[in-house]
């Protein structure tokens, strides 16, 4: 296993502390009140959000230059998690928000940043990411939308689905076909809301993050200027491939982030819960429980870490650990969270106490940025070639 | 132009448990430490005079009594918004009671002259409630303490008090220490480019030499206050409870119980 030069220890710095408590402190005031409430009313609280983004939450690892804060994945990281703990549905939101706006940031000229960076910053404008289609999930290198080019725009057909944002966000990031079968034929689109052509379906009923729309966004001739186009034709995939590395880590983050808030949640419930005349606290096995739940927390918590450093010094690896961590991460979390939950009894099957709506939360994250099964398949093709 | 002091004080973090170290006297303050959450409110409102206008707020400058780690209350205080800040920092220092803080930070402000001092309405450890008073009292300026609202005027500031029962408005000339209790506003958030900005804006550090402060008069030296043992505080007496049988009765009970307290 290689490791390069640069990756970071065990030890936040000052500044990152500092960066981890503002995060929390915003999630415990402005997030954790209204979690219960947004998800029982399919709310996104886009006001929020644009309170988060004054603090540079809305492009948090996009450069300076077009206004975004210059953090590192690892920085990300921490804030993600303590986003998470306020709502894991937020969190993920803000964290596909920014994963968007990083492609465009990263990938685009500099003309499009200019137009497009400083609203998305502000989440004056919010951002999408749409690769999935209904015959392109796990395959997403098999998509079906087409660009056709025509003159000075390109003309898009098809129908993305799953799209978070969607109705909602001001601006789309496209994945179409602009060439032949397989991934080399893929490229990148930036649409904006409003375009002729752009429609969107029905939201979803959905067992967990209700708090953040989820719709298919369809293209019907859909006619995109060639400047819209985010690097060059072909180039598509790999920049959507590349948005995930992040997007993953983020992902993960989010899912820290809610699992730490039900064991927290469930250290206070067991000290003030009596049964057989006693706190529930008293009793060994619970005790074993929340020691069980806090040290699988720290261990995900360090791969993640370590992952997150991975992708900053651009280590070779990257991409296998940030798969890897996806995976692990949001498999523990949702172990952890579902114990919180078992932990509190009947009342935490109560969406009062949020831990029902942790669970269900997290389990999308499992699912989403590549299903935990290709994270897999991302490792395995990793370290073992693809046999 | 003016120019606004806020003191600020590195306390220990509101997670760890505080308690007094039986051989020195003094509170036990090692473990995480953060800025004054209390003192946050007085730099928020520093910065409010100057965004609104109401004064024309040239700068506002962090000053802090406290040992070399307190310059992370510095930089929080920074990234919240102050220019720029000021530590003064002396073994000598060691063991000042509130007098002592009090004198050393009255030197501290002379030599900035500011118009206005703001502080927080207590320390989250020492909660001594009386650090901005004694720095009144050794400038010799007007004090005010527990400020909730304060309304500009010229040089005239007219301040809302919390008092035990109700409010006190009273008046004030510039210069003026002023305590403000955390009523007053809602601390902003630091942004992360404010975070990662603080170490770039100008630190001043002093020692008492430095600050030509009299040694004699702070630390274990000086100190008048010694903390000599501690008890627990009585049990509360059980509250009263009121059964509801008759809901217009039950009214009428709370409602002479809250009178009798001048509570309403
Ligand atoms: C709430 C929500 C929000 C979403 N938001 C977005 C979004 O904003 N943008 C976007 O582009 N997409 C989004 N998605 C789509 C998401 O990324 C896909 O659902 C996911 O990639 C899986 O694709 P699929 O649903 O088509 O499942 P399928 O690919 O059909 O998978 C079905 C099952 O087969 C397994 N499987 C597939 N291939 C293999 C293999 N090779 N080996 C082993 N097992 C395999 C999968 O792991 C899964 O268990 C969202 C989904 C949800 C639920
Ligand atoms: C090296 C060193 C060691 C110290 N060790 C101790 C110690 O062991 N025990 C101890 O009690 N104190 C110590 N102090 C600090 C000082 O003595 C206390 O700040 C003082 O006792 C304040 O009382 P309080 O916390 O009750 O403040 P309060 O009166 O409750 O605070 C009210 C407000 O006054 C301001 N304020 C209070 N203290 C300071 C300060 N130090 N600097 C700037 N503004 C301030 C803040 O705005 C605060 O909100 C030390 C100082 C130094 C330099």
């Amino acid at each position: 296993m290689s490791t390069v030069s640069g990756t970071a220890p065990f030890h936040l710095d000052d500044d990152q502390r500092e960066i981890a408590a503002m995060a929390r402190q915003f999630a415990d005031d402005r997030i954790a009140p209204g979690a219960v409430e947004w998800d029982e009313e399919k709310h996104l609280p886009v006001d929020v959000l644009r309170e988060a983004a004054e603090l540079g939450l809305g492009a948090i690892y996009c450069d300076e230059e077009f206004g975004g804060s210059g953090m590192t994945r690892l920085d990300s990281a921490l804030i993600f998690e303590a986003l998470g703990t306020g709502c894991p549905t937020i969190a993920a939101y803000t964290s596909i928000h920014n994963m968007a706006t990083w492609m465009i940031d990263t990938f685009g000229d500099d003309e499009q940043r200019a137009k497009w960076i400083p609203g998305l910053a502000s989440m004056e404008t919010l951002g999408a990411y749409c690769l999935t289609e209904a015959g392109a999930g796990s395959d997403a290198a098999g998509l079906a939308t087409t660009a056709r080019l025509d003159g000075d725009h390109y003309v898009l057909n098809g129908a993305k689905q799953f799209i978070s944002g969607a109705g909602v966000a001001g601006v789309y990031v496209i994945m179409a076909r602009t060439g032949d079968k397989g991934p080399k034929g893929i490229t990148a689109f930036v649409v904006e809301d409003g375009t002729e052509g752009l429609s969107f379906g029905k939201q979803e009923h959905k067992m967990g993050w209700r708090a953040q729309p989820t719709a298919s966004v369809n293209l019907d001739d859909c006619r995109v200027p060639v400047a819209n186009r985010l690097g060059e034709e072909g180039g598509g995939f790999r920049i959507a491939m590349a948005g995930l590395d992040g997007g993953r880590l983020n992902i993960a983050a989010c899912s820290m982030g809610g699992a730490q808030s039900a064991l927290e949640k469930t250290i206070q419930y067991v000290g003030e819960r009596e049964q057989f005349g006693q706190p529930i606290g008293r009793f060994q096995s619970i005790q074993f429980s929340i020691a069980d739940m806090a040290t699988e927390l720290e261990m995900a918590r360090t791969f993640l870490w370590r992952a997150a450093s991975a992708l900053d010094a651009k280590d070779p690896d990257k991409t296998r650990l940030c798969a890897m961590a996806k995976r692990t991460v949001t498999d523990i979390t949702i172990e952890v969270a579902d114990k919180a939950l078992q932990l509190h009894g009947g009342y935490g099957y109560l969406s009062e106490y949020g831990l029902e709506k942790i669970v269900r939360d997290l389990r999308a994250h499992q699912i989403i940025e590549g299903t935990n099964e290709v994270m897999r398949v991302i490792v395995a093709r990793d370290i073992m070639g693809r046999v | 132009m003016t120019k606004i002091v806020v003191l600020v004080k590195e306390v220990p973090d509101a997670a760890v448990q505080k308690q007094v170290d039986s051989s020195t006297g003094r509170l036990d303050r090692s473990g995480e430490k953060t800025l004054n959450p209390f003192d946050t409110h007085a730099i928020e409102a520093a910065l409010q005079l100057k965004e609104s206008g109401a004064l024309d707020v040239d700068e506002v400058v962090a000053v802090t009594v406290g040992p070399s780690s307190a310059v992370k209350a510095l930089h929080k205080a920074v990234s919240l918004g102050a220019d720029r800040s000021i530590h003064l920092t002396d073994d000598a220092l060691v063991g000042s009671d509130v007098v002592g803080t009090g004198y050393a930070l009255a030197e501290l402000i002379k030599r900035e002259s500011p118009d206005l001092v703001l502080a927080g309405q207590q320390s989250d450890d020492g909660q001594s409630y009386a650090v901005g008073a004694a720095v009144a009292e050794y400038l010799g300026w007007p004090g005010l303490t527990q400020v909730i609202k304060l309304d500009v005027d010229g040089q005239t500031l007219t301040c809302e008090r919390q008092a035990e029962y109700g409010y006190d408005t009273v008046k004030v000339t510039l210069p003026a220490v002023i305590s403000v209790g955390d009523a007053i506003n809602e601390p902003r958030y630091p942004s992360l480019k404010a975070i990662m900005g603080a170490k770039k804006k100008p630190l001043e550090s002093l020692s008492l030499g430095d600050a030509e402060i009299d040694a004699s008069k702070v630390g274990e030296a000086g100190r008048k206050a010694v903390w000599t043992g501690s008890q627990e505080p009585p049990a509360k007496a059980a509250g009263e409870l009121i059964e509801d049988e008759d809901t217009a009765e039950t009214v009428e009970k709370i409602v002479a119980w809250l009178d009798d307290r001048k509570l309403i």
